[in-house]
């Protein structure tokens, strides 16, 4: 369980990595916190000539306020967001979902920016970017371009990001005014990868009645599987919104498979019975915003 | 007060080490030994056509490539089988490196030695092997069918058949006893595969001193002294020039008693070829498809009994999956076979199992070693019976329980030392009252019917066990008083963090009267102390315990002699305290031990003050006694073994209560109480913590570990990602309550207590969420999608 040999660079600038990068090409990986690409390369799953290590970019070690959201930059540790008030302000599904996101050690290294562009479809802030709309920048010598998160995930481990291009930062829409948001999951361990996992958020109108209803769900597809069940709850007050029809057109929705943890069947359960508990949860949270 | 150490929750002294960076492991030796890895087959059944190694030859820092056919003389011959048995008829073990076949993914094919691991896994990669892919065997069921072999010679892959009876006291077979019972019940059991999974892999590392043509070799074993022995004979070597020495070990659990490795032969012996230090430390995946896993069984129940639950015929029927190899022999299905029984008086017991061969990993004994599964199937069968009964799962146990006025109890079985079956000591009935009281079993049925008014479900559940421990043939200890006043204690048997350094410090400061900090201890190093057998079936505090008991009472003998003939005292009215020797009620009569260590060696070369009151001219022995009696030695210093008759008999009871979600299907313990009796206590709080990993290790069994094969062999699972131990968050708090019953079968009155944590466990979650879920539960390990599908089948 060693990597395989490969250059390694350490730019000091964004302008130099972008420059690495476009050098590179096809044979460069960035190297984030390298909580999902050091297992990689130690089990030689992975042989990139090239490693571009973006550690040392501190300028991207950001967490800010923009119009209508926040952008995270591409060196903002899971941790630090996890615990950022602002983010928490604008945007709660954020710390809702990093809770779930492995364990602290790991929070400490592994970025929210890198968790998007690994794009694995059992990862919990894919889901809450396709869930909220948001958008990834992408860096390349000589230009920028903001991919919407319908766009960005393209399949399992595979997004938008091409070779030469550096994400260096993401957009998470707010959180609209009486909103709320809820992220159950069922894991097998504390901290591990979902067997299933919903995001949901729910927006109510003046008479508090339910105005939208979206899901987002890990662990059910090849990409994260965003819902919208608006219809489905029916215009009515969250106590006597119709959750379970919500649930069944998630379940019809998505596409789980059998592996060694769970039973494509059983997944489907699971995402009706979390769709249901988040939805509700989102909804009383909306209705204290 | 010196002799109140002994049962006393001494701290840990090999923490401060250990828990800050200085433990000193395998990896952390050698920091310039060239490094080896190794090419293992990525096919579970294959021939070996040809090996190329042509393009590795490339890989700058390359030192030697070596495959079978470069091994010489025993080398290449298959490793030792260690515990033969009449009954192994077909016993097979693999070669060091493979010959011509390879029988489950990850057999080593090629040894590379390179400048460092990365280079030696980079040529690894270069090396071409082509093989001839042959459909393999997997899964117990398929193997017993025998359509294919796994290897050839081996008829039906059956390695070994063995059934033992236990008629009734008038001599009726189970068989006749279960056709004439009243009630009668048949089912199938399944256990899946585990591991012991150390977090320090296996790992070797040789050093060849060619001027003195002598061998060092460190290894994370379980027994030094016995890889002594096989790396000097498959070396060629004499004996005193190896030494071995097991480091720090970050765990065992079983698999570090195997031995020798192919590694464990082939890194000395390249080291000697070479000239060079060379060091192999194993990673994550070759422990996963490269060592040794456990469990595996499929279990075929008959049992018969009357209207109060007592069993009049009980008959197991196993099919024990071996994997490829049988290098350990059919330990872990005898020890299934004959500690089912638990504490049970059962009317008449048969057991019958076959173990059979598949292309797989090798099976050799994991913490508890067959046990597990034998109290899975005891503690199922009696969870049916009570169901069938309408009586409470504790009373149809308290009704088959052995009496505390029935020790010495035969349960006329050959356990694993080829001995009889006969427990020594024990109060099951006490224990079982312990541990109703401790986790409210009487008050449950109120709970569980309030938490079912809320829409919960929870479900208490229950396990007995009686573990044979402590087994022989011996151990040693060696005890020296050095003139500083110091105490040496060596034993032979290795440690793995158990805190052997706490308890035989001690028990050495208790039988010798000195003060903790004096004493240190050294455990598997064949430089010490060249005679033991090696630490596993929690047999280190009985055997090398009473050993290191018995050489301090030699030692205490030989001081109180010298002191009393310097004191012209009585040596019976001789005491030891604090390191001091002196007459009883007189303390000013007192002579230290320092200074007795310096009497009982007579010197003829002064070179220190202290060594002056030592010399020939010093003058208190008589001129016309030798200055070493007849029959004495110089030095205060004593070696004693304790060979015991046979195992002492621990025992404990553990209950559990859990939570199932009625939507996600998720199990969650709530509650988790032991009641453990292991006899004497040395130091509790090390017994606790012994059964708190134990019961780790038993939540991973009963709801997350599982290695996952394909149907062409491949373990789907190899590594941490996919293979769920669980995390301290999954491990429950253990509450728990000692019982001490002491064996009468060694002087310090103890039993073994290290596997004892993990034994029942499976069996506790089984009966907990089959009392919460109503529906049975005959296989493990649990998760929530195969509760989801249980109920699914069963509504
Ligand atoms: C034990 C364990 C448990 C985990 N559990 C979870 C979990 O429950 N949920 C979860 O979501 N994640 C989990 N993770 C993954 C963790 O969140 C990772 O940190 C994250 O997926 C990747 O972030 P990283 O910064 O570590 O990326 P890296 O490992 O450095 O990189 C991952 C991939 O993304 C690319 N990349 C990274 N950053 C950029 C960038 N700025 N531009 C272009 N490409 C980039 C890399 O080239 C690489 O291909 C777990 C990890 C471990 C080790």
């Amino acid at each position: 369980m060693k990597p395989p040999p490969f250059d390694y660079h350490r730019p000091r600038s964004l302008g130099e990595a972008l420059d690495v990068l476009a050098g590179t090409g096809a044979d460069g990986k960035v190297l984030a916190g390298g909580q999902s690409l050091i297992p990689l390369l130690n089990m030689r799953l992975a042989a990139p000539a090239h490693l571009v290590d973006i550690n040392g970019l501190t300028e991207l070690a950001t967490v800010e306020e923009e119009p209508g959201g926040l952008r995270i930059g591409a060196l903002a540790r899971h941790a630090r967001v996890e615990r950022s008030a602002r983010a928490a302000a604008l945007q709660p599904l954020l710390g809702q979902a990093l809770r779930l996101v492995a364990h602290p050690v790991i929070r400490n290294r592994g970025t929210v920016v890198g968790s998007l562009v690994h794009a694995d479809p059992a990862a919990e802030l894919p889901a809450v970017l396709a869930l909220l709309g948001g958008s990834v920048r992408l860096a390349r010598r000589g230009g920028t371009r903001d991919v919407p998160a319908a766009e960005f995930f393209t399949g399992p481990l595979e997004s938008a990001a091409g070779p030469g291009e550096l994400a260096v930062s993401a957009f998470f829409p707010a959180l609209p005014p009486r909103s709320g948001t809820a992220f159950h999951e069922v894991a097998r361990r504390h901290g591990d990868y979902a067997l299933a996992g919903v995001a949901a958020l729910v927006g109510l109108d003046d008479d508090l009645r339910v105005s939208t209803a979206r899901v987002a769900c890990v662990s059910v597809g090849p990409v994260p599987v965003a819902a919208d069940v608006t219809g489905a709850c029916g215009h009515r007050p969250p106590a006597s919104a119709d959750w379970a029809a919500a649930a069944r057109a998630v379940q019809d929705r998505i596409e789980p498979e059998t592996d060694i943890h769970a039973t494509a069947d059983y997944r489907r359960h699971l995402t009706g019975v979390l769709v249901e508990r988040a939805l509700r949860d989102a909804a009383g949270e909306a209705l204290h915003a | 007060m010196t002799t109140k150490l002994f049962g006393e929750p001494v701290q840990r002294r090999e923490d401060p080490r250990l828990l800050t960076g200085r433990g000193r492991y395998l990896d952390d030796l050698g920091p310039d030994a060239l490094a080896a890895a190794f090419v293992r087959s990525p096919h579970a059944h294959a021939l070996i056509r040809d090996i190329d190694v042509s393009d590795a030859l490339d890989v700058d820092g390359l030192v030697a490539i070596y495959t079978w056919e470069d091994l010489p003389g025993r080398l290449a011959e298959p490793l030792p089988l260690l515990i033969p048995h009449p009954a192994l008829t077909h016993g097979r073990t693999a070669f060091p490196l493979a010959r011509e076949r390879v029988r489950h993914v990850g057999e080593p094919v090629v040894m590379v030695v390179a400048r460092d691991r990365y280079l030696a896994e980079d040529a690894c990669a270069l090396i071409r092997v082509d093989y001839e892919v042959l459909k393999p065997v997997v899964g117990v069921e398929e193997a017993a069918q025998g359509a294919r072999l796994v290897h050839d010679d081996v008829p039906g892959n059956v390695g070994a058949h063995l059934v033992q009876q236990a008629p009734s006291a008038d001599g009726r077979d189970a068989r006749e006893l279960i056709e004439d019972a009243p009630h009668t019940l048949a089912f199938r059991l399944d256990i899946e595969r585990s591991a012991s999974m150390p977090l320090e892999g296996r790992g070797v590392y040789a050093r060849w001193d060619a001027d003195d043509s002598s061998l060092r070799v460190y290894s994370s074993t379980q027994t030094s002294t016995s890889v002594r022995m096989a790396v000097a004979a498959k070396l060629g070597l004499p004996l005193p020039k190896v030494e071995v020495i097991a480091p720090d070990v970050g765990g065992g659990f079983g698999v570090k008693i195997m031995h020798p490795w192919p590694e464990e032969v082939l890194v000395p012996w390249a080291a000697m070829l070479l000239g060079r230090e060379v060091k192999w430390a194993e990673d994550r995946r070759e422990h996963f498809v490269s060592s040794a896993h456990e469990r595996a069984q499929v279990q075929f129940v008959r049992v018969g009994f009357d209207d109060d639950g007592r069993v009049l015929g009980l008959e197991v029927t196993i099919l024990h999956d071996h994997g490829a190899y049988t290098p350990y022999g059919i330990i872990v299905p005898i020890i299934t076979s004959t500690q089912l029984p638990g504490p049970y008086k059962l009317g008449a017991y048969r057991v019958e199992f076959s173990s059979v061969y598949t292309n797989t990993v090798q099976v050799t004994p994991y913490r508890g070693a067959g046990r597990p599964q034998a109290v899975f199937c005891m503690e199922r069968t009696m969870d049916r019976i009570a169901a069938h009964l309408g009586l409470d799962r504790t009373a149809v146990r308290a009704a088959n329980f052995i009496q505390p006025d029935e020790f010495p109890y035969d349960q006329g079985l050959t356990f694993q030392d080829g001995r009889p079956l006969i427990y020594d000591s024990g109060d099951y009935p006490q224990a079982l009252r312990l541990l109703k009281e401790l986790i409210g079993w009487d008050g449950f049925p109120a709970r569980k019917a309030a938490a079912e008014a809320e829409g919960r479900r929870i479900g208490i559940g229950i396990g007995c066990y009686v573990e044979g421990t402590g087994v022989g043939p011996y151990e040693g200890g060696h005890v020296q008083i050095t003139s500083d006043g110091r105490v040496h204690v060596s034993t032979g048997l290795t440690s793995q963090g158990q805190g052997h350094e706490t308890v035989f410090a001690q028990i050495a400061a208790a039988e010798l009267g000195v003060p903790l900090e004096r004493v240190s201890v050294v455990t598997g190093d064949t430089r010490r102390f060249g005679y033991a057998v090696g630490t596993f079936a929690s047999r280190a505090a009985v055997m090398s315990g009473n050993a290191i008991a018995l050489a301090c009472r030699k030692v205490r003998e030989k001081a109180l002699r010298i002191a009393a003939d310097a004191l012209e005292a009585d040596p019976r009215d001789l005491e030891i305290t604090d390191g001091v020797v002196h007459v009883a009620g007189s303390p000013k009569a007192a002579i230290p031990l320092a200074t007795v260590a310096v009497l009982s060696n007579p010197l003829r070369y002064a070179f220190d003050a202290e060594a002056v009151r030592a010399t020939q001219f010093a003058g208190t022995s008589s001129p016309d006694r030798p200055p070493v009696d007849a029959g004495d030695e110089p030095g205060l210093e004593g070696r004693d073994y304790y060979s015991p008759i046979r195992s002492t008999f621990a025992s404990g009871m553990h209950a559990a209560i859990v939570e199932t979600d009625p939507l996600t299907a998720e199990i969650r313990i709530l509650r988790y109480a032991v009641v453990h009796d292991c006899g004497n206590l040395i130091n509790p709080m090390i017994v606790e913590g012994q059964i708190h990993g134990g019961v780790a290790q038993g939540v991973g069994g009963a709801l997350y570990e599982r290695m996952v094969y394909d149907g062409h062999g491949q373990l789907l699972n190899a590594s941490f990602m996919d293979f769920l131990m669980p995390y301290a968050t999954e491990v429950p708090k253990v509450e728990t309550a000692h019982l001490q019953t002491p064996s009468p079968l060694n002087p310090l009155g103890i039993k073994g207590a290290g596997e004892a944590g993990v034994i029942p466990v499976s069996a506790v979650i089984a009966s907990a969420v089959e009392d919460a879920e109503g529906i049975p539960i005959a296989r493990m390990p649990l998760s929530p999608s195969d509760l989801f599908d249980l109920r699914r089948a069963a509504s």
